[in-house]
């Protein structure tokens, strides 16, 4: 590429672009899912891949989840790398059998003799104004799953790198799509075909008085609290997981033993949270290095309100700023 | 009314269960030397399958799941698979896992507990036995995509038992299998039984061959212990996947002789006479018995290839048991290509733990 390719896009439209870079690059690379081809997928994250790479590799899919995981480690076994779409995260568990039992297990299974090259695509979280059922945040299901990776992007340059990553990466990878920020903000890409790492987390912002650890949407919210604070006299460090799991305890242990307060922030439920892993994780690993005892801000343990109330549930600036504010006061 | 559509669903038998012919065989009756083979497959398999079921009775093998009764479907399953095709199992496949390579070793050593069981070397792209009831089906279909996609003629032979034609996987499997035109072959192993569940219970539907009918394929019924009607169909359905002429089901009507697995006692939910019943139309000795007619076999002939195959089940016995268990390490090295910095911790303790015997292993 003689010209750097530089565009300005949406989240999701990193991730199209992601795809489609991949897929020019390496034609084993294939596209199925309810409405990719033809309608380019419910937020248009597959819009005009068919008509560039043809209908043998974007492949509309019948409705039927299961199917979509299932056939999907069938095409891996034969070194397709697919990367399957759901169109929401909350129609996935019908394929969680197919995802926990095959593709998670298969390198394990058979000794390192055929494995599951696949991307999971699942827009996720709240905030849209979406029916019932399409706005949970249940990444928590998936961390606990040995050979799955859980990778959430919060950002378009983050999706970009993170997806070109995931569909090269030799194992399957769930890619959860935080969709309140598919368009929320643009942001230059360069469209070269560079990847970020995996399993790694991501400083943001740099601070000493206290580490605030979130990933996906969550990113937003807790990057404006930070500024809140910075006006406060408090300096916060700013780490966006990016892989839920396996989870990168080394950033977040270091951060924790400059800073000595952390506070946890995501819009899943706190029952049984990836916040109570990491939160479980600084207990083991910095104790000593803590001078006010960990703090979650997260969704309460309700099932996500419908649309008129789904903003009393998801962690709010001032939620953060105040459970920050609480830790410092210790 | 105006009829929009009929269908039918066929059925093939050609040995009674003396292994007399009831009507002109096919053509596949005339390759002795396959015919053979198929015997002695059988035989193994059976011969096989009653030392696992030992091995396990003395505390030296896991819960095991018998073949017994589904030998011949199996055979000719194993049989008509090319080497370059892809067989998708379930879990009592063993007759035609012998036939793909798989060695019977690897077979001991996946129902002990060793996940090196399933990394077959002979049939590479086999996809490894799967225990969840029916999910296989969704892999098989995968494959076939995969197939399809590059313009091979490769196909896929999918196994599923008769409970299994109950899940939603199969039938979404079957589904995508029409729609999509793939080269792939359902076998609809029906050996009457899922666990304690008879077949009549599982499906209101007449057969189990017709619900290849709502997915827009041909679904036939064989007699799946009469080896000329079931390598008949799976040689023509195979050729018709290979050919880009799209996905056949086959409901293989067997019988599973032995309990569901060594957890199970069938005596519980099934008659002695049923059972009883069920032997006369035992396909190996209808098999045996067609070739003593045809002037194929003879008592000598059979004594040598009892000897042979207990030999070689003895020799995979003392292999299976004389195998180091792999390191415990192993179960960290084979979830990822490589490992995550936050399972090299874990990894060092379990290194840690081997050392000094803490794991409960003997040093
Ligand atoms: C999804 C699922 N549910 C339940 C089980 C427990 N189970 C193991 S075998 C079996 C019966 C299967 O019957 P069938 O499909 O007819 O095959 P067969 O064992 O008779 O060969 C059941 C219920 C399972 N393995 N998977």
């Amino acid at each position: 590429m003689s010209r750097a390719d530089v565009r300005e896009v949406t989240l999701v439209e990193a991730v199209n672009m992601a795809l489609a870079w991949e897929m020019a690059q390496d034609e084993s690379v294939i596209v199925l899912g309810e409405d990719v081809a033809t309608n380019g997928g419910v937020f248009r994250a597959t819009v005009g891949l068919r008509e560039r790479f043809g209908y043998k590799r974007v492949m509309d899919t019948p409705l039927a989840e299961n199917l979509i995981a299932g056939t999907a480690i069938g095409m891996a076994t034969q070194g397709l790398k697919p990367v399957a779409e759901f169109q929401f995260m909350g129609f996935i568990y019908a394929g969680m059998e197919q995802i926990i039992s095959h593709a998670a297990r298969m390198r394990n299974r058979t000794r390192g003799r055929l494995h599951c090259q696949i991307v999971y695509r699942a827009p996720f979280g709240g905030g849209i104004h979406a029916p019932e059922h399409h706005s949970e945040s249940t990444e928590a299901l998936f961390a606990h799953i040995p050979g799955l990776r859980v990778v959430v992007p919060s950002s378009p340059q983050r999706a970009y790198g993170l997806l070109l990553a995931a569909i090269r990466n030799p194992d399957p990878v769930l890619f959860l799509e935080p969709k309140r920020i598919y368009r929320a903000v643009t942001q230059s890409v360069v469209n070269n075909g560079e990847s970020l790492p995996l399993d790694t987390c991501y400083t943001l912002r740099e601070g000493d008085d206290v580490t605030l650890v979130t990933w996906g949407a969550c990113v937003m919210e807790t990057l404006q609290a930070a500024d809140t604070l910075a006006q406060q006299g408090v300096l916060a460090e700013v780490i966006d997981v990016a892989t839920v799991s396996p989870l990168d305890r080394e950033t977040l242990l270091c951060s924790v033993a400059k800073t000595g307060r952390a506070v946890i922030v995501h819009e899943a439920c706190r029952n049984g949270g990836v916040g109570a892993e990491i939160a479980a994780s600084i207990a083991e690993g910095a104790f000593l290095d803590l001078q006010a005892p960990v703090v979650r801000v997260t969704g309460y343990d309700t099932i996500m309100p419908y649309y008129r109330n789904e903003q009393a549930y998801l962690p709010q600036v001032q939620d953060i700023v105040e459970a920050v504010e609480q830790v410092i006061a210790l | 009314m105006k009829q929009r559509q009929e269908f039918h669903v066929d059925s093939a038998r050609y040995l009674d269960e003396q292994g007399r012919p009831l009507d002109d065989l096919p053509a596949q009756a005339n390759d002795v030397e396959r015919i053979l083979s198929a015997y002695r497959n059988t035989v193994l398999a059976r011969t096989f399958d009653a030392k696992a079921i030992a091995l396990q009775r003395t505390g030296k093998c896991g819960t095991y799941p018998s073949v017994l009764g589904h030998e011949v479907i199996g055979t000719a399953i194993g049989q008509s698979l090319a080497p370059s095709d892809v067989f998708v199992p379930y879990y009592r496949d063993q007759a035609a896992h012998i036939l793909r390579g798989v060695a019977l070793c690897d077979m001991l050593l996946y129902w002990g507990g060793d996940e090196r069981g399933s990394a077959w070397q002979n049939c590479p792209q086999d996809l490894p036995i799967a225990v969840p009831i029916a999910t296989q089906c969704c892999h098989a279909v995968g494959v076939a995509s995969a197939m399809k996609i590059r313009g091979e003629d490769r196909a896929v032979v999918c196994c599923v038992g008769d409970g299994g034609t109950s899940k939603g996987d199969f039938l979404e499997s079957i589904n995508l299998a029409g729609a999509w035109h793939l080269p792939v072959v359902f076998v609809v192993i029906n050996n009457q039984w899922a666990i304690s569940t008879p077949r009549n219970l599982q499906s209101g539907a007449e057969t189990l061959a017709q619900k290849a009918i709502s997915a827009g394929l041909p679904g036939h019924i064989v007699d799946g212990n009469d080896y000329f009607a079931s390598i008949e169909a799976m040689d023509t359905a195979l050729e018709r996947a290979r050919g880009g002429k799209g996905a056949t089901i086959i409901e293989a009507v067997t019988y599973r002789l032995g309990d569901h697995t060594t957890a199970d006692d069938a005596t519980r939910y099934r008659t002695a006479e049923a059972l009883k019943k069920a032997w006369e139309a035992d396909g190996i000795k209808r098999l045996q018995s067609y070739l003593h007619h045809s002037g194929l076999w003879a008592a000598d002939k059979e004594q040598a290839l009892q000897a042979e195959c207990k030999a070689a089940v003895d020799s995979a016995v003392a292999e299976y048991l004389a195998t180091e268990p792999e390191p415990h390490t192993a179960m960290v090295d084979y979830l990822f290509e490589s490992l995550p910095a936050s399972l090299q911790e874990q990894r060092e303790r379990i290194v840690r733990k081997s050392a000094t015997g803490a794991d409960g292993s003997a040093l």
